[in-house]
């Protein structure tokens, strides 16, 4: 018997190694010098049933709790909708590669020309790429594109208020790419302007990275950035959630050049940190600069509206290394998920996950603030779903004891200070629990 | 299906009012004010309003226009577009899995880290390497990572002056690319007719300015380097390290290691080698394996096992840093690690060789049609150069576009850039000879058409959902987002 994944029979090696002209697979190698053939056999196990393969992920999984979440820090518990994951298991989808043959693969495309209107409504902005890997490479890669567009400009500002896991991954790319990062100090939990005002002065900066909602869950009022950045030449970049976008004032509406972040928050499961998507969207004026893929309308032979892979001479296989970024593929089958998962919450769907969240986090910081173990870190400032706090306790021990109880707290920033976030899936029995321990502590 | 109706926009689905939406709601006093209007939206957000019937048959309208290894043989070179088992999916899809926050103590998510920790053995053993990172998201970004791994390396022993990186004229593109991402010059090394290295072209560049040799082997024609050892040899002397490009892994399972080659650094392409599905494009997973020394450049976090066999997450000191957000597509490592065990050590070792086998068969079945420019053995996948007879004026592109009539997805086109009408044929192994001798029929008629009937091949595909589409006018005036008139 073969194995069920290799359809070749013995009769039928032979009969292919008759046409190849050779006797023996080996025959297929001779090529490769002997003392570099493989001689062993490699150590991992032996082949195993379907049945042993879902044994084994079964008892995995059992070594992982399962635990209501109260953690956010950019990725947050959101429901998924049955319809969506049937949609993104349709094999038509999920077993297709890149749509190089825009004939037979316009379901690819038409999917990838709906989420960037999507993103592009979300974002205000003009155009959106097909996707990118995550939230902290579409910053990176806002922050190249800075650079290329600045020309002889190599710094750039990111603030002080911006997620951590953004801020490590820019400053890698940076480091390698030859940019320089400063970062923009932050005064009473928000970015502070007049220190950025005096970094831009200062001159050299290609791009300012700022977040829409920051790490504490403070939502930042930017205006009058977009005027200090254009003086200065230097592009505006806002992180977002991209479920805040439903609400929030816009990238383009503050005068953003550049809006990137993840969209995790649009129903993906949280698996562990992946797979995600990171979306990245700017104005025209610089959508040669856009890296990545981007699929455009037009015509067919026959007249009828199709969609193609467009503006390639962007990319990577046609400018090698003068290309704007390396990026080859997307996160393809996670646009066909924020796309689904948005035709079916709508607007009106977003609002409501949002408000429900808001709401429910309005209350436990209320809740958790009144057992007087901790207080709002910055109790002045305005927050949709997420809060931070600062605890007596060590913020390492609230979340080790709450655990305890099948609770996840949160994400600790460092040792007296945490974040809490809460969407439409936790009820208010969870936070009334939660606050119980908090109290008991 | 009315694919008239369906096959419209989503936005051209709207209409005021509908839904496909519910929710559970919390009974939670509603907060109004909680942020300034300053900070919110001014410009209404308009997306569609459908109700959930109309989503599905949408979108399974859209799906019938597409074209997936499931749908059909699809020898797209390069890409090794093998069976995607649904073992995998099923198991990935585990709810003790999804629902896992990634910032949740280690101690939490012990099965989880062991998933990670088996996996990255496994590769390392296959790869001949020390370790691996499972934490870079796609073949480029893999490259991306392992150069910067070769970058701290050079840094840690205060060797800074090595700012090149030697790449064969028929890399992929995302090599030369990734270089420059990483901060490197980019010297590209002329090829031998075969696509291999030169010895002879390579040894004057190498010199203490160089990085790093990136090489893909077998390459891009499906040629074995076989004066790899030698090379590795150059490169070490240079100082400088040696980057096995791993999109060409296959056809090595059970035959040969990079590692044992010579390579220092390498990334795999789990959604090829590992038949993790493309997914359209995405997600893929490009972990990154060096061989012992350069274990400690890695990125962080790492998945380490404690003696008492637990395992942590942790944050080297001489690490080159993070690269993404945790620790990589986990959901396309979980499938890696299902393929491996469903195979085992016995199977996965007839990969390389079956795989090879059955680009060797296609190849001796159709070079008395079509051109094959380099004689003798390939290893998963060769290059035709177009027809034999040219006089017909048929080209690569309309051979790719009638194979679609047909039933089967295009081989890669017009690459490598080698020769004026490359197409790439890899099948991997596992279509059955049936499909390759169905595929092989079909592929000789197309050449009998082209002197029988040229027209008709030229002006291909007849039969598929739309026709040929106008990408002149695409790039010419872009319309990248749906906007009503």
């Amino acid at each position: 018997m073969t194995h069920r994944y290799l359809p070749h029979t013995p009769a039928d090696i032979d009969r292919m190694l008759a046409r190849c002209g050779v006797s023996r697979l080996e025959d297929l190698y001779s090529d490769v010098p002997e003392e570099l053939l493989f001689k062993g056999e490699y150590d991992l196990p032996s082949e195993m049933s379907e049945r042993r393969v879902r044994d084994f992920f079964n008892e995995l999984g059992s070594a992982n709790r399962q635990l209501v979440c109260f953690a956010g820090n950019g990725f947050y518990d959101h429901d998924t909708p049955a319809a969506v994951s049937s949609i993104i298991s349709r094999s038509e989808f999920l077993t297709a590669y890149t749509p190089y043959q825009p004939e037979i693969s316009q379901g690819t495309l038409q999917y990838i020309f709906e989420y960037q209107t999507m993103m592009c409504r979300l974002t205000g902005l003009d155009v959106s790429n097909a996707s990118m890997y995550d939230g902290t490479t579409a910053t990176a890669e806002a922050m190249m594109m800075a650079v290329a567009h600045a020309r002889k400009r190599n710094r750039v500002l990111v603030s002080a208020t911006m997620r951590q896991g953004v801020t490590d991954v820019v400053a890698t790319y940076a480091r390698y790419h030859g940019v320089t990062i400063d970062i923009i100090p932050e005064k009473e939990g928000i970015t502070d302007r007049e220190a950025l005002a005096t970094m831009l002065a200062e001159g050299n900066v290609a791009g300012v990275i700022v977040a829409q909602r920051n790490r504490y869950g403070i939502i930042e009022d930017y205006t009058g950035y977009a005027e200090l950045c254009k003086g200065a030449k230097a592009l505006l970049i806002m992180n977002c959630i991209a479920s805040d976008l439903a609400v929030l004032k816009t990238p383009a509406e503050w005068g953003a050049d550049v809006a990137v972040g993840d969209a995790q928050s649009l129903g993906m499961p949280l698996s562990f940190g992946g797979p995600y998507l990171g979306f990245i969207c700017c104005t025209n004026a610089l959508i040669r600069k856009l890296p990545g893929r981007i699929v455009g309308q037009t015509k067919d032979s026959e007249g009828r509206r199709v969609f193609v892979l467009t503006l390639q001479a962007r990319e990577q296989h046609i400018r090698r290394e003068k290309a704007t970024s390396n990026i080859c593929s997307n996160q393809g089958l996670m646009a066909l998920f924020v796309t689904v998962y948005l035709s079916l919450t709508g607007a009106e769907g977003l609002r409501r996950i949002n408000a429900q969240g808001t709401n429910g986090a309005h209350y436990l910081a209320r809740q958790l603030t009144s057992t007087g173990k901790v207080v709002l870190t910055y109790p002045d400032r305005p927050f949709l779903n997420e809060f931070c706090i600062t605890t007596t306790a060590p913020a390492a021990e609230i979340i080790r004891v709450a655990m305890q109880q099948g609770i996840l707290a949160g994400v600790a920033l460092d040792e007296h200070r945490m974040t809490v976030a809460v969407t439409e899936l936790q009820s208010k029995e969870d936070m009334d629990r939660l606050t119980e321990i908090v109290k008991a502590l | 299906m009315n694919r008239e109706f369906y096959g419209k926009l989503i936005f051209e689905l709207s209409r005021p009012g509908r839904s496909g939406f519910c929710i559970t709601d919390n009974h939670l006093p509603a907060v109004e004010d909680a942020l300034p209007a300053t900070v919110l939206r001014q410009q209404p957000l308009e997306l569609p309003e459908v109700d959930e019937p109309t989503v599905v048959r949408h979108y399974t309208n859209m799906s019938n226009n597409n074209f997936g290894v499931d749908t059909g043989f699809y020898p797209l070179g390069s890409c090794t577009m093998k069976y995607n088992p649904k073992i995998n999916e099923e198991v990935a899809s585990h709810r003790s899995f999804q629902n896992l926050h990634p910032d949740t103590p280690a101690e939490a998510v012990q099965g989880a880290l062991k998933m990670y920790y088996d996996l990255q053995r496994a590769l390392s053993e296959i790869g001949g390497m020390a370790e691996f990172t499972l934490n870079p998201y796609a073949g480029a970004h893999g490259e991306l990572t392992g150069l910067m791994v070769i970058r701290a390396y050079h840094a840690s022993r205060g060797d800074d002056g090595r700012v090149k990186v030697i790449v064969p004229d028929s890399a992929h593109g995302t090599n030369p690319a990734s270089a420059a991402v990483a901060g490197l010059q980019i010297v590209e090394v002329k090829s031998r007719p075969d696509g291999t290295v030169d010895v002879d072209d390579l040894r004057p560049l190498l010199d203490d300015t160089v990085a790093a040799v990136m090489m893909t082997n077998p390459n891009t024609l499906g040629i074995f380097e076989k004066n790899i050892p030698e090379i590795a040899r150059l490169v070490h002397e240079a100082g400088a390290l040696l980057y096995y490009d791993g999109a060409n892994l296959n056809p090595m399972l059970g035959v040969a290691r990079p590692g044992d080659m010579g390579f220092d650094v390498m990334h795999i392409n789990l959604h090829k080698t590992f038949s993790t599905p493309h997914g359209g494009g995405g997600p893929g997973a490009g972990p990154v394996g060096v061989r012992k020394g350069l274990e400690q450049f890695l990125p962080s976090p790492k998945v380490v096992k404690n003696e008492d066999g637990s395992f942590s997450l942790v944050t080297g000191e001489e690490s080159l840093g993070k690269i993404s957000s945790h620790l990589g597509n986990f959901g396309v490592e979980m499938r890696a690690l299902a393929y491996i065990l469903s195979l085992g050590k016995e199977n996965l070792s007839k990969v390389g060789p079956l795989a090879t086998l059955s680009a060797n068969y296609i190849k001796e079945s159709l070079k008395d049609k079509y051109l094959l420019p380099i004689e003798g053995v390939c290893k998963h996948e060769f290059v035709f150069d177009g027809l034999i007879d040219k006089s017909t004026g048929v080209t690569t592109l309309n051979i790719a576009k009638r194979l679609l009539d047909y039933g089967y997805h295009a081989p890669t086109i017009y690459f490598p850039l080698l020769f004026h009408e490359s197409l790439m044929i890899e099948p991997t192994e596992t279509e059955s000879v049936d499909t390759l001798d169905a595929f092989i029929e079909v592929m000789r008629k197309i050449a009998d058409e082209a002197v029988t009937d040229p027209e008709m091949v030229k002006t291909a595909p007849h039969n598929t959902p739309v026709a040929r589409p106008d990408d002149t006018e695409a790039a010419l005036h872009p319309i990248v987002k749906y906007e009503r008139i």
